[in-house]
């Protein structure tokens, strides 16, 4: 019986270290002040237009051309309170810099790394710019404290509704601390920039408190005057084959494990692995399973690259990882020994060929679910919730966004966009409800 | 290749590509590195009498920077030499003696009394030197003790000093003019009056270039106070072409040597000012900026430029542009340009459009059918040039001539010669 190969301390620790390490290290002052001067203050700018919350991009950008770094992060909050993690994470280069005119020119301004800078700099002042609105004396309950539950109760906040968060896990934060690369958010950023959205004042915080689990949307509907669900997308998609063995693994248990990591050489990867999949969570697990040390790390993707969820940049990072995307595979039969996973058989529909991947640890990246029971009686499709442009569900006094909501891109920046509008549609709906 | 030897007031060069009287010429190491660059020719910095002035120890320049810290403006308060006389006049003596085929112009600057004037041109014509810049134009610190730009901004006091420095001299004169006048021409003329070979223009303007907003004081400053200093660099470039144009026109100047300053460069800069009627350029700030070597640049170009159009020489050049300088009242008011953009060129980023549709005449679209699109809306479009000057991809918006005889789409009259505001009054 062939023994699995899964260990820890893989790589020595500088090479551990220089893996994990910030992917694209914040821009120097001299270097951000070229990267701005380069844009050209467009009319009616498409990179505003490409970006999900409409972030004013060439008044920022002259901001930091001018000097005036804090007002640059003023008008990158104004339109997106996380704004600092999506400066990391945002594929950029499928939104603003795609939009960008130079792009086509010669190669677009460095709106996301400048968005960094500007955000940074306001963090790191230790300024807090927003305050607490007058109170209305209405209550919101925000559940799920991922970007779409914080920025809308950032926004609900500064309108003077009293905001109480409900987040089942330990940390606040959702996705951006439990769901994206460790060197996309290194330093902690993920937490320092939830306080920094706390910072604002008026809005509590209830732990350990789960939909579905003792709370439920009765109880919050009869003790608050709206709620808001940003519950994101809690069971992981079954391959429908062999789900059970040892050594298959959910690719967003691994990355929640690296986040949460107080020493990363304990994390054992196998030494070949396969992630199954083509979206982001897919390009994550694979290159940090290269960062871990293992030596073989295979995408198995049953469409065609350009169908992938992952952006032609991320492609490119996991390739040059060291990863091998094999695209138009799509999965046929896990292979076990003793119960546990030692290969993945695919096969090429087009030509009815079979590829056997061996594999130590096979991951699982193809999509997440709403628990339906949850969000019962709300109406869903394809396993997310049905809401209209003002984020509101089939149930009045219910609003939703973020992941767990049907039609989004599943990007930070659009789960914020999501919790913008929805806090405009709450506000709107409680001061039309007090007759103000 | 073109020959680039000039021979400017009687003094010749390899070249017309001087370095103005300023730091990189304060001594002779310097010079000699500006000789072994390629420099044609130098002026001296201005020599005055012993003892020599102390400058300031703290910030001497300022500077305007455009995109990347390009440098566009510049400013300084240095004085004239602080260094002896005779260490310089030794310096001066050895650096000709070495260099035969190059110009050396010593600049002077000494008080509006004829026997200092007499007594510093004997000493410098015994350097060997190829003639002498009287200094009209230093507009800080000199002038305030009755030298420089106090000189050049009173005509009579510039005829007066050429007409004492051509008495006791054989060397070339040239009267450097300061540009804080109202009509340049006025103390060109009094030079001319007094005997000038030449003239050399501009010297600095007034400038206080910041404010140091922490400090609340000018920037920059010494010891916490500021004073103005001389403005340079090539965003003086335009002031200074004006200004050798205004000369080179005047019936009253016409045909005095001008040896330009203001801006230059590069190459192109200097063919342009000697398109307007210059015969050599002098530069300092861009030496300053980039070090000896841009002269490099400066002469292969400019000797492409004279091949290209076969002028043959330098000589064969200077002035062409001057007749087409001319007034106002002078211009074809029945001409018409529109704007015409490029749509293969454009990248959309609608600078055009909002500069016209706000500050001008709304006559650039900024969609067509309902989709992002930047066209020039003839009817509307008065020919101003925003739109071309405000595009960021060169050529992408050119101005296009309608042919005469055509009607212009917004004044619906046709397209005409020679029509003035006196014509059309």
């Amino acid at each position: 019986m062939a023994t699995p190969d899964i260990a820890s301390r893989r790589l020595a620790a500088g090479a551990l270290a220089a893996g994990f390490a910030d992917l694209r290290p914040p821009l120097a002052p001299n270097e951000a002040r070229i990267a701005a001067e380069r844009c050209l203050f467009c009319f009616d700018a498409p990179c505003v237009t490409a970006c999900p919350t409409s972030i004013d991009i060439p008044l920022f950008v002259r901001q930091i051309a001018t000097a005036n770094v804090e007002g640059a992060a003023r008008t990158i909050l104004d339109s997106n309170i996380l704004g600092g993690m999506c400066a990391r994470v945002c594929p950029t280069e499928t939104l603003c810099e795609q939009a960008c005119v130079r792009a086509a020119e010669e190669r677009p301004i460095e709106i996301g790394r400048l968005q960094r800078h500007a955000t940074d700099r306001l963090m790191e002042s230790g300024i807090q710019p927003y305050r607490q609105g007058p109170s209305t004396g209405r209550s919101v309950a925000v559940v799920g404290a991922g970007p779409a539950g914080l920025a809308c109760a950032h926004a609900l906040a500064v309108a003077g509704h009293a905001v109480t968060i409900y987040e089942a896990r330990p940390k606040l934060g959702g996705l951006n601390e439990y769901g994206i690369a460790a060197y996309k958010t290194v330093d902690g950023f993920a937490q320092r920039e939830v306080a920094f959205v706390l910072g604002v004042g008026g809005i509590n915080v209830v732990h350990g408190r789960r939909l579905g689990a003792g709370l439920t949307i009765d109880e919050l509907a009869a003790t608050h005057d709206a709620v808001f669900l940003a519950v994101g997308l809690d069971t992981v998609n079954r391959l429908g084959i062999e789900d059970a063995l040892d050594g298959v693994v959910d690719g967003v248990s691994l990355i929640a494990d690296i986040r949460q990591a107080s020493d990363l050489a304990a994390i054992p990867i196998g030494r070949r692995v396969v992630v199954i999949g083509g979206g982001m969570t897919a390009i994550d697990v694979a290159s940090q399973a290269r960062r871990l040390g293992a030596e073989e790390v295979t995408i198995a993707y049953r469409r065609a690259a350009a169908q992938m969820g992952a952006s032609p940049y991320e492609q490119r990072l996991a390739q040059t990882d060291g990863v091998l995307i094999r695209t138009g595979v799509v999965p046929r039969r896990v292979i076990a020994e003793g119960g546990r996973v030692v290969a993945l058989e695919v096969e090429r529909p087009a030509t009815g060929e079979r590829l056997t991947l061996p594999c130590d640890q096979l991951f699982r990246a193809i999509g997440q679910a709403i628990v339906a029971d949850e969000v019962a009686p709300l109406a869903i499709v394809s396993g997310r919730i049905v809401v209209d442009e003002e984020r509101r569900t089939s149930r009045p006094g219910v609003w939703a966004g973020g992941d767990c909501v049907a039609g989004g891109d599943d990007l930070t920046v659009t789960a914020v966009e999501d919790g913008k509008r929805a806090a405009a549609s709450i506000d709107r709906a409680l001061r039309e409800a007090s007759g103000g | 290749m073109a020959d680039l030897a000039t021979t400017f007031a009687g003094i010749r060069s390899p070249n017309p590509f001087w370095l103005a009287s300023a730091p990189p010429t304060d001594k002779a190491y310097n010079v000699e590195r500006a000789f072994q660059a390629g420099w044609g020719g130098v002026v001296w910095k201005t020599l005055g009498e012993d003892p020599p002035v102390v400058n300031v120890s703290g910030p001497r320049y300022g500077a305007i920077h455009a995109s990347d810290r390009r440098v566009i403006g510049f400013n300084n308060i240095e004085l004239i030499t602080d260094r002896p006389l005779q260490v310089n006049l030794d310096e001066i003596r050895a650096v000709k003696a070495r260099w035969p085929d190059r110009a050396v112009v010593v600049s002077l600057m000494v008080p509006c009394e004829e026997p200092c004037w007499a007594g510093i041109l004997r000493l410098v014509e015994e350097t060997g030197a190829d003639g002498v810049e009287l200094n009209f134009g230093c507009p800080h610190g000199m002038s305030e003790r009755g030298m420089g730009a106090a000189v050049g901004q009173v005509p009579e006091y510039v005829e007066m000093v050429v007409r004492w420095c051509k008495t006791h001299t054989r060397l070339p004169v040239i009267a450097k003019l300061t540009p804080n006048v109202t009509d340049i021409r006025k103390p060109a003329e009094a030079a001319l009056r007094g005997g000038a070979d030449a003239v050399s223009l501009i010297n600095t303007i007034n400038s206080i270039m910041g404010v140091d907003l922490d400090a609340m004081a000018p920037s920059p400053h010494t010891d916490g106070l500021g004073t103005h200093g001389g403005y340079c660099g090539a965003a003086v470039r335009p002031i200074a072409l004006h200004m050798t144009a205004e000369i080179a026109r005047s019936p009253e100047t016409a045909g005095l040597p001008i040896s330009a300053i203001g801006g230059i460069e590069s190459w192109r800069d200097a063919a342009e000012f000697i398109a307007l009627g210059a015969g050599t350029v002098q530069v300092c700030t861009a030496a300053m900026v980039y070090g000896f070597r841009i002269v490099e640049e400066m002469i292969s170009g400019l000797s492409g430029f004279l091949d290209d159009r076969r002028y043959g020489s330098v000589a064969a050049m200077v002035g062409l542009a001057t007749p087409k300088v001319t007034d106002w009242n002078r211009l074809n008011l029945d001409y018409a340009v529109k704007a015409r953009i490029n749509q293969d060129l454009c990248i959309s980023c609608g600078r055009c459009h909002i500069a016209c549709e706000d500050t001008s005449h709304q006559a650039i679209t900024s969609a067509v059918d309902g989709v992002r699109r930047f066209e020039v809306i003839e009817s509307e479009c008065v020919g101003c040039n925003l739109c071309a000057l405000v595009c960021p991809i060169a050529d992408c918006i050119t101005m296009e001539p309608l042919a005469v005889g055509v009607i212009d789409a917004r004044t619906g009259r046709p397209v005409g010669s020679g029509n003035t505001w006196k014509d059309r009054a």
